[in-house]
């Protein structure tokens, strides 16, 4: 079985398949304490299955993935939530017939079994760190509004602010600028190097100019295996790279 | 800026408006109106809005249809049956049977003793602990094995209704043990007090109302709780609810076992207002008709499946007095009309047409907003 290292996360020899197609071929990945790492990748890279791997959507079919030494394949999805691991989807997964305050009180890991949300208590300190997250994500005046009238990068903030309230150890964000205006981009980069302390990052993402902004390490993904590795500056002039992805 | 949403305020204030209205018109308008016969009648309707606010917590709010609810008021009802056919089939009573002692149906059916499982049912509090448990103990089972598994929308719809059907099968297959077709009949006392006397119906009837409003506060707190956003919630991205640490089947389990006891509480009330039970008050025709009740009244309104509940079986004992045949092409219809038009049945109607109206008709000023307002539309008068 695989070694324990001292990363956060450690995906060793990770394969999965669907239908005989390997989505996720023989793949590892470290991610260390405290890292922000961009995964980058053509179409069909596997890019965003590997993130669904980690956090228990899809059922590895091969290989270990360990979180603090521990393994976490095999576990459900809330358990591993409740280890540390944070997931942001790529299209704005919220509660949109609740308000920006309702989906921030749901997302606290607190009152998470049947009877403490039945007998669950709004106390002030409750409403303080709802406020002091929203006020993170650019939304302190909007915590009334319903969350379906958000405008779609405010969608994405708000999941991102759902995350930053569970305080995981890790948060994956898949395509977190995905829509967004110029403007709103350079606001999440803001809100991505603030967040980044204490915990570790991984970011899928296509826009090359968001990845160099926030960037600490840069996996490159093809066909389901690890392309290439590093800072961004020589992920960019691997040529390799250059001629699956960044040279279209 | 309150930590609670203003227009929620409002539509909390508005429910307990609804609730109180609920009140007025089956504790004192209909009582004074209606002679016995008609107010037993409202008893009988009253012993289905159980089922469809049971139905408002687990289709409208967590987006879970059960087309089977009819097996669970079915339980409870036959368990209140089996109580009061025991009381009624005392050894003087059935003297002239092969086995005096035992309900007369098993007689016929050439039982000679007691079945194991209808022992529980010689005792009341048994019986009434049964009422709940028995609905509840079903749905534990059938919530865990296809919750946990994920199972949800068409499938789980189509095993409920599949469920009510195989419950229908079993008790007129079973006859020497459930009374069969004909059903659980000729309740006399419940503790000796006769229930088919007119002094009775009316006792039992505001026993009803009193559970009812009962129902209608437990199913109000629910939905106000942190577990009430988190069935909204669930219904509208169960991905999220589950990443943000919730084991969403336990919520599933939760609610659907506890409509299923609301359903189990209606079934005594009708078996007490009415004087029997029978299968046709528990397979897939009735269980239908109380996802329309609940449809009719608003899917998402505990105050709307009671009037829901009220205006379609007023309309179905109006209709089938004068058209028999027609009733059940008025049925469908109503249905149809409700989903197109008003999705969200009579609250909807209320909430988004009538009530934005009455400040500018001058009932209230818009500073007093849900102070005073004027009464919804009671169907059932």
């Amino acid at each position: 079985m695989a070694s324990n290292t001292d990363f956060l996360l450690a995906l060793e020899a990770v394969s999965v398949s669907f239908d005989g197609f390997k989505a996720v071929n023989d793949l590892n990945l470290y991610i260390d304490y405290g890292e922000l790492r961009v995964i980058i990748g053509p179409n069909g890279a596997g890019k965003t299955t590997v993130l669904d791997l980690i956090c228990g959507r899809t059922r590895v079919s091969e290989g270990s993935i360990k979180f603090k030494d521990q393994e976490i394949t095999g576990c459900k999805e809330q358990e591993i939530v409740r280890r540390g691991i944070g997931r942001k989807f790529q299209t704005p997964t919220i509660y949109e017939d609740l308000t920006v305050f309702e989906n921030l009180e749901l997302s606290l890991p607190r009152g998470r079994d049947v009877a403490g949300a039945l007998f669950w208590k709004r106390t002030g300190e409750v409403i303080e760190r709802v406020r002091e997250i929203a006020a993170m994500i650019y939304l302190d005046g909007q915590l009334d509004r319903p969350a379906e009238t958000l405008s779609h990068g405010q969608k994405q903030w708000l999941e991102i602010g759902m995350l930053l309230i569970q305080d995981p150890e890790l948060l994956m964000l898949d395509e977190p600028v995905a829509g967004m205006s110029v403007s709103e981009r350079k606001k999440t980069a803001e809100l991505l190097n603030a967040i980044i302390k204490n915990r570790s990052v991984i970011v899928i993402e296509h826009d090359m100019k968001f990845v160099e902004s926030i960037a600490h390490r840069v996996t490159v993904l093809h066909q389901g295996k690890v392309l290439a590795e590093g800072d961004m500056q020589s992920v960019q002039n691997n040529p390799k790279v250059k001629e699956v992805y960044l040279g279209h | 800026m309150s930590a609670v949403p203003a227009s929620h305020i409002d539509s909390r204030r508005l429910e307990l408006i609804g609730i109180a209205l609920v009140a007025v018109l089956i504790l004192i308008l209909l009582p004074l109106v209606l002679d016995i016969f008609r107010l037993n009648l409202v008893g009988k309707y009253l012993t289905y809005a159980f089922v469809a606010i049971g139905l408002v917590l687990c289709w409208g709010q967590t987006g879970i249809l059960s087309l089977g609810q009819g097996l669970f008021f079915g339980l409870g009802g036959y368990c209140m049956a089996a109580f009061l056919k025991l009381e009624a089939s005392s050894v003087a009573n059935t003297k002239i049977q092969s086995t005096p002692g035992i309900p007369d149906f098993m007689d016929w059916n050439q039982l000679t003793a007691l079945p194991y499982f209808w022992l529980p049912f010689k005792s009341l509090p048994l019986a009434l602990i049964a009422v709940i448990a028995v609905p509840t103990a079903l749905a534990f089972i059938v919530g865990a094995a296809l919750f946990k598994r994920r199972v949800g929308g068409v499938y789980f719809a189509i095993i409920t209704q599949a469920l009510a059907a195989v419950l229908t099968i079993l008790i007129v297959g079973q006859q020497g043990y459930t009374g069969g077709i004909n059903g659980i009949t000729d309740l006399r006392t419940l503790l000796g007090w006769d229930i088919r006397t007119d002094g009775a119906k009316y006792i039992l009837y505001f026993v009803c109302c009193g559970l009812l409003l009962g129902t209608m506060f437990l199913a109000r707190f629910v939905l106000a709780s942190k577990l009430g956003r988190i069935l909204v919630a669930t219904r509208d991205k169960e991905d999220r609810v589950r990443f943000s640490g919730y084991d969403v089947a336990n919520y599933k389990i939760f609610i659907f076992c506890l409509a299923s006891a609301m359903a189990g509480v209606g079934g005594a009330m009708f078996t007490l207002q009415v004087g029997f039970m029978s299968p046709s008050f528990v397979g897939i025709v009735p269980s239908i008709d109380m996802v329309i009740f609940c449809a009719v009244g608003g899917r998402n309104s505990i105050v709307g499946a009671v009037f829901g509940t009220l205006l379609v079986n007023w309309c179905k004992t109006l209709f089938s007095e004068q058209f028999p045949e027609l009733w059940l092409f008025a049925m469908g219809g109503l249905f149809i009309a409700v989903v197109v038009a008003f999705p969200r049945g009579i609250a909807g109607v209320v909430t988004d047409q009538i009530i934005p109206k009455l400040p500018k008709l001058g009932f209230w000023k818009d500073s007093d907003r849900g102070g005073h307002p004027t009464p919804a539309p009671a169907p059932a008068e």
